[in-house]
C-alpha cells in the first residue's frame, strides 16, 4: 500500500480569500445602509449596476485570458470593487458613470495588470479618479440629506434620476438639490472650502445648513457606521490596524498641528476624521491588500502618508475630497515603502551583537 | 537587547516570560490521546533499523546478514566525532543489510539492517555508569554517545556534541513544550517518567555545569508541570516553567527568545548565546545510558489522528515498521478515501512512502487523519498580499516576498530575503488565506540553492583542473620543443662545426665494424655454421636493439603527453627494460668482437662505404620519424586544448599512427641491418 503524498503544513486554518473579501464586504453594510437612509437609493442603484458590470468584465476578461472565471469570482474580489466605487460615486450620477467606472477598474487596472493580486493601484480609486477627471459635473453632484431636502425621493425616483436625470415626478437633479429654501445645497467639505476662500472664518462657515452643531448633517454618521464596521474587521483580525491607525494619526497630526496654527482657518480634525470618505477611505479603501504595502511598519507609514494627503488636498488642493488621490500616490510608494521597511529577521541584529560583545567584556574583569 | 542572568533569572522566577513574534495557535487536539498510559506492543514481524537516524555521519557497519543479535548489541561503529551507533532493538537475526524505503520527505531507500525477531527479546551485556559523577566528564559523553543518543526533539543532532560544548552555559533548557498539536508524547513521558527525566537532568547538569536549569512546559500540559515540579522540588537549581501554548513555541529558537529574550544569531549555535537545550525524551534515554547502560533502542511515539480506532501513546522499538503501529492502533481505511500517514504532526511533519517505513530515534507521531479532519488543501489561488503570512512568522520573515522571489526562481533575491533563516514551522502556509502551500516553495528554493551551490563546486573545481591541464600540456610543449631545439644544434655540431670528431665518430665506426667483421671472419675460420648463424644473431640482436632503442624513444617522447598517467609508465618501463636488454646484449657483442678484434688487420674500403651509407640512412629515416611525429602530436595538443572533455580518446589518435611509424622505423631499420650482415657475411666469403 503507497500513502498520498503532501507537503508540511497538513493543517490549515479555513479562511479562505473569499471569506476575507465576504467579510470586509458584510463590515460595509452598516455604512451603506446610514448612506441610503441619508441620501437616497442611489447608491443602492450604483451598487447593483457596478456590482453587474463587475462580475460580467471579470467574466469576460478571464474568458479572453482563458482562467476559470467562476472559481475566481467566487473570490468576490470584484464585487467588493464595485461595492467601494459604487458608495464613492454621488449617488444621483447617471448611470453609465458607474458602469464605465467599474469597467475599468476590473478590466484596466485589474485584470490588464494580471488579475487579483497583482494590480499596482487600488481599482476603485484608480477609476474613481477616472472619473472625476473625465466626468467632473456629474461626479461632484452630490445631493443634500434628504432632511434638508425640499422634494423628497424613493427608490422608483432613484433609478428614474439615474437613467434619465428626471425622477419619477420630473424634477431634475438641479431641482434636488435644493434646500427648502430654494437654496442648492453643496457638500459640508465642499462648503467649507468655498466659503473659507470668500473670506468667512471657519466658524461662520460652519454655521452653513448642511452642519448641526459644528458636524456635518449625515455625514458624520456615515462615518461612524464605516469606522463601526471596520473595527469589527479588526477585530475579527481580516485587516490589520496598521493602516487605519496610520492613517488616523497622519490626519490628526496635520489637521492637530494646523488647527493649533490658526483655528479660524483650517478645520478641527473631527471635522475632517468625520467628514466625506475618510473613515470609509480608512477602514475599507486604504485596506486593500494587493495595493498596500505588506510590512506593518510600511503599512503605517503607507497610511500615514494617505491620512496626511487627504488633509493637503482638502486644505490647499483645488478638490474638496481626497482620498482617491491620497491612495494612489501612495500605491505608487509602496515598492520603496517595502524596501525599507523589512523587519529584522530572527537573530540578525547589528545591536543585538554589539550589546552581546559588551556583556561579554563586562564579564571578563 | 541582550538580557544579561539576572535579569532573565528574575523574570523567570516571577513567571513574567517574553513573547517571540508571530506564531498560530492551530487546535491542539491532544486529548485524543494523552489520556492513557503509554502502552507496550507486541514484537514486530521484522524491524528495519535504518543505519543513519540523525544529522552528521552514519557508523561502519559491524554485523553480517544471518548473524544473531542480542538486543541492544552494537549494529554500526564509527570514531567519526558526528557519527552516532545504532543497536540491535531486539535479540534476533540479521535478515538483510539492504537499501530500504527510509523515514524521510523523499521515501528515498537508504542502509537498513533488516532483523527478525526471535521472540526472545534477550539484553546483551550493560555496562552502567552508577558512580559517574566520579569518573571524568568524557566517559559519560562516551557512555552517552555509545547509547546512540541523538536527539529526540526533533532534527536528531548527536546528543553528545551538544553534551560537551567549548562555550560557557548560562541556561541548561528541558524542552517539555511539545508545540505541535496531536503529539502528547512528551507529555505522557513527563508524566508517567518525570523522576528518570529529572535523572537525565543531572547527568547533563553535572557535563554542562550550567547556572540554571529551566524546564520549559507548555501550559495545557498541567499534569506533566506539576509532575516536573514535584521531581524537582529539591533541586534548587532547577525551575520548571511553564509557557504560553502558542505554535512554534518548542522550536529551538523560539523557546530561547521566550525564556531569555535573547536570539541565536544567524548561522549561530544556542551555546553562542549560553544556552544549551535537550528535549525531555533526550534526557529519559540519557538516564538510560548512564544509569542502566541501556542504549537506545526504543521510544515513546502517540499514535493519534480519527482514522485510529486506539489511539494513544506508546513504546515502540526503533525500526518497527508503520504497518505494525497502524494495526496495533486499528486503523480504519474507510475513514481516508486516500491513505496518509503522516510521521510528526500536523504542522511540521512529513507524509511517509509506504508502511513499510520504520520508526526513527526522531520519530515523536504517527498521525493518521480523517478526511474531514485536516483536509485537503485545495488549489493555490493568487496571493492577495494580505500579508497574513509576515503576521504568523516566527522569524519576522517575509513569506510573501520569499515566496514570489522562490516561484520565479529568484533565488538570490529569495535568499537576500533571509530564505535560510525560515524554521519551515509551516505558520505562514497555516493561515494563508489563498492556500498557497508557501513551505514548499521554499524546499524547493533551499534545494535548489543547494544544488546549485554544488554544481558550481564541481565546476570550479573541473575548471581548475582543466586549466591546471592546459598549463600544464603548454609547459610540456615548450619543453620537447626545446629538447627537440638542442638535439637539432647539438647533431647540427656534430655534423659540420666539429669535423675532427664527425672524423673520430666514422673512425670509430669503421673500428667497430672492422672488429665486427674480424670476429666474423675468425669465426668463420672455424668453420662451423653454427657459430656464424650465431654472429649473424648477434649482429641482427644489435641492430634490433638499436631499432628498438630509437623506436623507444620515439614512443617515450609522443608518449609524454597522454594524460593516463600509468600506461606510459608501464610503457616506459618496458622500453627502459628492452633498452638495458638490448645494451646488455651489445655488450657481450663486444666482448666478443674485442676478445677477437686484435688479430683482425685487412680492410675493405667498399665495406667502409657501404656502412656509412646505411648509418646515414638510418640517421635520416629517424630524423623523418621524430619530425613525423612531432607534427602529429602538435596536431594532438592543439585539439586537446580545444575538446577537453574527450581528451583520452583524442590523445589515443596520435599515439596509433605514431606507434605505426616507429614500427616502419623500426622494419626500415631491422632490414638495413639485416642487409648489412648479409653484405658483412658475403664479403667474409667473398674474401674467402
Amino acid at each position: 500500500m503507497n500513502f498520498t503524498r503532501s507537503s508540511s503544513p497538513h493543517h490549515h486554518i479555513r479562511r479562505k480569500t473569499s471569506e476575507v473579501m465576504r467579510m470586509v464586504i458584510y463590515a460595509a453594510v452598516p455604512g451603506l445602509m446610514l448612506q441610503t437612509w441619508f441620501f437616497g437609493w442611489g447608491a443602492i442603484v450604483h451598487l447593483l449596476l457596478a456590482v453587474t458590470t463587475a462580475v460580467a468584465t471579470e467574466a469576460l476578461f478571464l474568458e479572453l485570458r482563458k482562467k476559470d472565471f467562476e472559481k475566481a469570482i467566487k473570490d468576490f474580489s470584484a464585487i467588493l470593487t464595485a461595492l467601494l466605487l459604487a458608495i464613492s460615486i454621488p449617488p444621483f450620477a447617471p448611470w453609465w458613470i458607474s458602469v464605465l467606472g467599474t469597467f475599468f477598474a476590473i478590466a484596466i487596472v485589474k485584470q490588464l495588470y494580471g488579475g487579483l493580486g497583482f494590480n499596482l493601484f487600488n481599482p476603485a480609486m484608480a477609476a474613481y479618479v477616472m472619473l472625476l477627471i473625465s466626468f467632473p459635473v456629474q461626479m461632484t453632484n452630490w445631493t443634500p440629506p434628504l432632511e434638508l431636502a425640499q422634494y423628497s425621493h424613493g427608490f422608483v425616483d432613484a433609478v428614474y434620476i439615474i437613467f434619465t436625470g428626471f425622477s419619477a415626478e420630473g424634477y431634475s437633479l438641479a431641482q434636488l438639490k435644493t434646500d427648502i429654501d430654494g437654496f442648492t445645497l453643496a457638500t459640508p467639505l465642499d462648503s467649507v472650502k468655498t466659503e473659507l476662500t470668500m473670506g468667512k472664518t471657519l466658524t461662520e462657515s460652519l454655521q452653513s445648513s448642511v452642519f448641526s452643531d459644528g458636524l456635518s448633517i449625515g455625514w458624520f454618521w456615515i462615518n461612524c457606521a464605516y469606522l463601526l464596521g471596520g473595527l469589527v474587521l479588526i477585530r475579527t483580525r481580516v485587516i490589520n490596524w496598521h493602516i487605519p491607525g496610520g492613517m488616523i494619526l497622519g490626519m490628526l497630526a496635520l489637521s492637530l498641528i494646523m488647527y493649533g496654527v490658526d483655528s479660524d482657518v483650517y478645520s478641527s480634525p473631527l471635522f475632517h476624521l468625520f467628514n466625506g470618505g475618510f473613515m470609509l477611505g480608512a477602514f475599507f479603501i486604504a485596506t486593500d491588500p494587493v495595493s498596500a504595502s505588506t510590512t506593518n511598519r510600511g503599512r503605517l507609514i503607507f497610511g500615514a502618508g494617505i491620512g496626511a494627503w487627504v488633509y493637503i488636498i482638502r486644505t490647499w488642493g483645488g478638490y474638496p475630497d481626497a482620498i482617491a488621490f491620497a491612495v494612489l500616490v501612495m500605491n505608487m510608494a509602496v515598492p520603496l515603502i517595502d524596501y525599507y521597511t523589512r523587519p529584522r529577521t530572527y537573530g540578525h541584529y547589528s545591536e543585538h551583537k554589539k550589546s552581546m560583545k559588551v556583556a561579554k567584556s563586562d564579564k571578563q574583569p | 537587547m541582550y538580557k544579561q542572568f539576572d535579569e532573565i533569572l528574575t523574570r523567570i522566577n516571577d513567571g513574567k516570560l517574553w513573547d517571540f513574534p508571530g506564531g498560530v495557535s492551530p487546535q491542539g487536539k491532544k486529548e485524543l490521546s494523552n489520556t492513557t498510559d503509554i502502552d507496550r506492543l507486541p514484537l514486530p514481524k521484522e524491524l528495519y533499523v535504518t543505519v543513519k537516524q540523525h544529522i552528521g555521519v552514519e557508523g561502519h557497519v559491524e554485523v553480517e546478514e544471518g548473524q544473531q543479535v542480542l538486543k541492544g548489541q552494537l549494529l554500526t561503529k564509527s570514531m567519526n566525532p558526528f557519527a552516532v551507533p545504532v543497536h540491535a532493538p531486539t535479540s534476533g537475526k540479521i535478515k538483510s543489510i539492504s537499501p530500504h524505503v527510509s523515514a524521510h520527505p523523499s521515501g528515498l531507500p537508504k542502509l537498513t539492517i533488516t532483523i527478525e525477531p526471535d521472540g526472545l527479546d534477550k539484553w546483551t551485556e550493560m555496562t552502567p555508569l552508577s558512580n559517574y559523577t566520579e569518573l571524568p566528564k568524557i566517559k559519560t559523553v562516551e557512555a552517552i554517545c555509545s547509547a546512540g543518543i541523538s536527539g529526540m526533539g526533533g532534527a536528531g543532532f548527536p546528543t553528545h556534541i551538544k553534551a560537551s560544548p567549548k562555550k560557557d552555559v548560562e541556561f541548561l533548557i528541558i524542552n517539555g513544550v511539545e508545540c505541535e498539536p496531536y503529539i502528547s508524547s512528551d507529555d505522557r513521558l513527563m508524566r508517567e517518567h518525570a523522576w528518570q527525566i529529572r535523572q537525565g537532568i543531572d547527568v547533563l547538569s553535572h557535563l554542562l555545569t550550567p547556572k540554571k536549569v529551566i524546564i520549559a512546559i507548555e501550559d495545557n500540559k498541567p499534569e506533566a508541570i506539576k509532575a516536573m515540579q514535584v521531581t524537582c522540588q529539591e533541586q534548587d537549581n532547577y525551575i520548571v516553567s511553564p509557557i504560553p501554548t502558542k505554535y512554534p513555541a518548542g522550536g529551538e529558537k523560539q523557546l530561547i527568545q521566550v525564556l531569555t529574550s535573547r536570539e541565536v544569531p544567524k548561522q549561530g549555535l544556542p551555546v553562542d548565546v549560553g544556552v544549551i537545550m535537550q528535549n525531555v525524551g533526550t534526557c529519559f534515554a540519557i538516564a538510560d545510558a548512564v544509569y542502566t547502560g541501556k542504549p537506545l533502542v526504543e521510544r515513546v511515539v502517540t499514535l493519534t489522528g480519527e482514522a485510529l480506532n486506539a489511539p494513544r501513546n506508546v513504546w515502540a522499538l526503533i525500526g518497527t515498521p508503520i504497518e505494525h503501529l497502524l494495526k496495533q492502533a486499528d486503523y480504519q481505511e474507510k475513514r481516508q478515501r486516500n491513505s496518509k500517514v503522516i510521521m510528526g504532526g500536523p504542522m511540521m511533519g512529513f507524509a511517509v512512502a509506504s508502511e513499510q517505513v520504520p520508526v526513527i530515534k526522531t520519530t515523536n507521531c504517527i498521525l493518521v487523519p480523517a478526511d474531514k479532519e485536516l483536509p485537503e488543501i485545495g488549489d493555490e489561488q493568487p496571493c492577495i498580499r494580505c500579508g497574513a503570512c509576515a503576521d504568523a512568522c516566527p522569524a519576522s520573515l517575509l513569506p510573501q516576498q520569499l515566496f514570489w522571489h522562490s516561484k520565479a526562481k529568484e533565488l538570490d533575491k529569495a535568499q537576500d530575503y533571509n530564505l535560510f533563516d525560515c524554521i519551515e514551522c509551516g505558520a505562514c502556509a497555516f493561515v494563508c488565506p489563498s492556500e498557497i502551500p508557501l513551505v514548499h516553495y521554499y524546499r524547493i528554493a533551499k534545494s535548489e540553492i543547494h544544488n546549485q551551490e554544488l554544481e558550481k563546486d564541481q565546476a570550479d573545481k573541473a575548471r581548475e583542473r582543466f586549466e591546471a591541464r592546459k598549463l600544464r600540456l603548454v609547459r610540456e610543449q615548450q619543453e620537447r620543443e626545446e629538447k627537440h631545439r638542442k638535439a637539432a644544434e647539438a647533431r647540427k655540431q656534430a655534423m659540420s662545426s666539429d669535423k675532427g670528431d664527425a672524423k673520430d665518430k666514422i673512425a670509430a665506426a669503421l673500428a667497430r665494424a672492422k672488429a665486427k667483421k674480424a670476429a666474423a671472419s675468425d669465426e668463420a675460420a672455424d668453420a662451423s655454421p653454427e657459430v656464424t648463424g650465431k654472429q649473424d644473431k648477434v649482429a641482427a640482436a644489435v641492430a634490433r636493439a638499436k631499432a628498438k632503442r630509437e623506436a623507444a624513444k620515439q614512443s617515450t617522447d609522443s608518449e609524454a603527453t597522454t594524460d593516463t598517467a600509468e600506461q606510459p609508465v608501464d610503457k616506459k618501463d618496458k622500453v627502459a627494460a628492452a633498452v638495458a636488454r638490448a645494451k646488455a646484449k651489445r655488450e657481450a657483442a663486444k666482448q666478443i668482437t674485442d676478445a677477437e678484434a686484435t688479430t683482425d688487420t685487412g680492410e675493405q674500403p667498399q665495406d667502409k662505404k657501404d656502412k656509412v651509407a646505411a648509418a646515414v640512412a638510418r640517421a635520416k629515416a629517424k630524423r623523418e620519424a621524430a619530425k613525423q611525429s612531432t607534427a602529429h602530436q602538435a596536431d594532438a595538443t592543439t585539439n586537446d586544448m580545444q575538446q577537453t572533455d574527450t581528451d583520452t580518446s583524442v590523445q589515443a589518435e596520435p599515439t596509433q599512427p605514431m606507434s605505426k611509424q616507429d614500427k616502419i622505423a623500426q622494419a626500415i631499420a631491422k632490414a638495413k641491418a639485416k642487409r648489412d650482415a648479409a653484405k658483412a657475411q658475403q664479403q667474409e666469403q667473398d674474401e674467402k
